[in-house]
């Protein structure tokens, strides 16, 4: 039967035929090591789970959830608590967000909504995503030495015309809450555009066309229809830049002021939890190790309740503006 | 910063026997080949800069052994002279250390752990003053009483312009600012010394943060390590205000307060003051552990300190131990006149005898 297209894909003589042993195997093998690279990620995940679960374990039975909201960092008294780092670390990276998404969401929309030409953009995207490359040493010390003598004085006359306001409560030292917050706005800058940068582009471009064909204006286009359209984009940018600024350690070590203390003042000294980790470890004794590595464990779960609901977020904004499931 | 500083303590380590060897190339190959006797020791930051000036001095003189010195802080000088070496391997590479050095001497524990194995002595070297320097802008001559030292570190005075601190300047025009105290986050023999100071001018203080090598502190205070890190730190915050050895704030010009002593008069951190304040020390006891936490002399600076070398009472090696001995005397007599030009403070005389005298004790 010459007209059988079954004995025909069989043959040699055409280009479709079954897949061959040797690329059987080769896809056996390929899946192989993609699951086990996948494997391996939550087998690391896990093991650092249970690394600084062990090591935390006496801290964690001695201080209990006392850890959490106690004030006193004290080697000597052998008391611990971490809810003025839990606070800076929120209070900063909260602030940071702000900024740092505000700018971040701008920027992606000047690249992508035909405000400049294309050729230009990529080379202003270029420029963003080179933040990204900066060691974050080099931006705590800008921040000393640049930042901090050049907010002065508007923190300063903050602080003296609105001083009963609780976030210009004191005058800026130095080191505080504020250029911690405005560096950590410009650490996760890249991070944000970037991304929103791609869910931007991700839109097709009949959405455009669309709006436009209902008769809307640029702004209205841009803010009713291409903004909530890329919106589950953003926010996974939003949540990203988020975790970076609640685990960054360096800059902010050098730029936060290592003060325990809980004030709502942006100008006050204050301290996170990965800056404590970093400063006090060199010189932790046995117990006060443990006592750090359950203040690990906090950042971890914070971090982890953060991406959780991000995400949870998102699938919403997904559901609601998208019309995806 | 901490990996930061870390990692410089290391390099400056590093750079120092660089420097050591650079200086006699011939030396550390010598040494390599076993000619040269190598005395190592580690400890306390403040009196390195004096220890490193009498290690390059002494040596020209004595030219076939090697000192070195390494600036761990005191906690760790005592620890690493306990063990005998840093056990971690990092300072020296593990190498034997023949002696330690602390601000905060030794305490009745840990003297009690070093006589299960070769005993320790502990020699005084030199003084210091621990000054109070601040940064507020066109405010020179700041005169601070003692209600206002303790009302500053126990985060009570909120801000420059508050009544305990205009009250022993009338003179001043003081700003409106936020307070800020800066103090140590490391084990630190300064901190000792200043928290003894705290400790014995005020029960409160007593009662509550105590004195140590770290207590803990309101939570107003920037907590920064070294002492290098404090005037750093003082130096970049307008309102700081913070405890340093008194170099450190020399170093970095800034400026320093005028403190009321026991006697109730405002005095300047000076050599000639700190000098009467270790002189007017109550009675020495044998073991030569005296701390001037509140020193009674009407023209003394109120908080000085001695530091310490800590040495064993029986070294195996006969060569180690008298060419350590040799150079502790060595800097006990003709050091001293060094340790003044640097800005330390001399040892009274009396005491430099006594210290000769534990000297002469190692076996």
């Amino acid at each position: 039967m010459p007209n059988n297209p079954f004995t025909q894909a069989g043959s040699s003589s055409t280009i479709t035929r079954p897949p061959s042993g040797a690329e059987r195997t080769g896809d056996t093998v390929f899946r192989g090591i993609a699951y086990a690279c996948a494997g391996l990620i939550v087998l690391l995940v896990i093991a650092i789970l249970w690394q600084l679960g062990r090591e935390a374990a006496p801290a964690m039975a001695e201080h209990g959830l006392g850890f959490w909201y106690g004030t006193t960092w004290d080697v000597n008294k052998e008391q611990f608590g971490v809810l003025p780092e839990i606070w800076g670390t929120l209070y900063s990276s909260l602030l940071a967000l702000l900024l740092g998404g505000i700018f971040g969401i701008a920027i992606a929309i000047f690249l992508t909504q035909d405000f400049i030409h294309h050729r230009l953009a990529v080379v202003f995207r270029t420029i963003v995503e080179l933040l990204a490359a900066i060691p974050s040493v080099v931006y705590g010390l800008w921040g000393i030495y640049v930042l901090i003598p050049l907010i002065r004085p508007a923190a300063d006359w903050l602080h003296e015309q609105l001083g009963w306001f609780p976030l210009f409560g004191t005058s800026m030292s130095g080191p505080g809450l504020a250029p911690a917050a405005l560096v950590l706005a410009i650490m996760i800058l890249p991070t944000v555009a970037a991304i929103s940068v791609d869910a931007f582009r991700r839109i097709p471009y009949k959405v455009k066309e669309a709006a436009y064909g209902m008769g809307t204006t640029k702004w209205e286009a841009i803010l009713k229809v291409m903004l909530p359209t890329a919106s589950s984009g953003i926010l996974a940018a939003l949540v990203l830049g988020f975790g970076r600024a609640l685990g960054e350690t360096m800059a902010l070590a050098m730029l936060i002021g290592n003060a325990n203390q809980i004030s709502w003042s942006l100008f006050a000294p204050a301290n996170t939890l990965a800056s404590l980790l970093a400063s006090n470890f060199p010189e932790a004794g046995a117990v006060e190790v443990q006592a750090l590595m359950y203040a690990a464990l906090v950042l971890l779960l914070i971090t982890f309740i953060v991406n959780v609901v991000g995400l949870a977020v998102q699938q919403y904004t997904m559901r609601k503006f998208e019309g995806k499931q | 910063m901490q990996m930061l500083l870390s990692v410089g303590r290391t390099a400056i380590a590093v750079a120092v026997l660089a420097l050591l060897g650079a200086c006699s190339g011939d030396q550390m190959e010598a040494e390599r080949h076993g000619g040269r006797l190598t005395i190592r020791g580690a400890g306390a930051t403040f009196p390195k800069p004096l220890y490193e000036k009498w290690i390059g001095i002494y040596g020209e003189r004595e030219s076939d052994v090697v000192f070195e010195y390494a600036g761990v802080g005191s906690g760790n000088g005592i620890k690493f002279f306990l063990a005998g070496k840093d056990a971690s391997g990092e300072v020296f590479e593990g190498a034997p250390i023949h002696f330690g050095a602390s601000d905060a001497a030794m305490s009745d524990a840990e003297i009690a752990v070093a006589n299960q194995r070769d005993g320790a002595l502990l020699v005084p070297t030199t003084g210091g003053m621990v000054v109070l320097a601040y940064n507020l802008p066109g405010v020179i001559g700041l005169r601070l009483s003692r209600e206002a030292v303790i009302g500053i570190f126990s985060g009570k005075i909120k801000t420059w312009n508050d009544t305990r601190i205009a009250a022993s300047n009338p003179d001043l025009e003081l700003p409106k600012k936020t307070m800020s105290p800066v103090v140590r986050l490391d084990s630190s023999g300064t901190t000792f010394i200043f928290t003894s100071h705290l400790a014995a001018v005020s029960p409160d203080w007593r009662e509550g943060p105590g004195a140590g090598k770290r207590i803990d502190w309101p939570g107003n205070a920037m907590q920064v390590n070294y002492n290098s890190g404090v005037a750093q730190r003082i130096k970049l915050s307008e309102g700081a205000i913070g405890y340093t050895e008194y170099e450190f704030a020399e170093r970095l010009g800034l400026p320093v307060a005028v403190l009321e002593n026991r006697a109730g008069n405002f005095v300047r951190p000076a050599p000639a003051a700190g000098t009467a304040a270790l002189q007017s020390a109550p009675e020495v006891p044998d073991d030569l552990r005296v701390f001037v936490s509140d020193p009674p002399g009407a023209d003394a600076y109120p908080i000085v300190t001695y530091t310490w070398l800590l040495l064993r009472k029986r070294y195996d090696n006969p060569e180690e131990r008298d060419a350590l001995k040799r150079a502790v005397l060595w800097g006990l007599t003709e050091g001293q006149p060094i340790a003044a030009e640097m800005g330390y403070l001399p040892l009274p005389d009396e005491m430099i005898d006594l210290a000769k005298a534990k000297v002469e004790l190692i076996d």
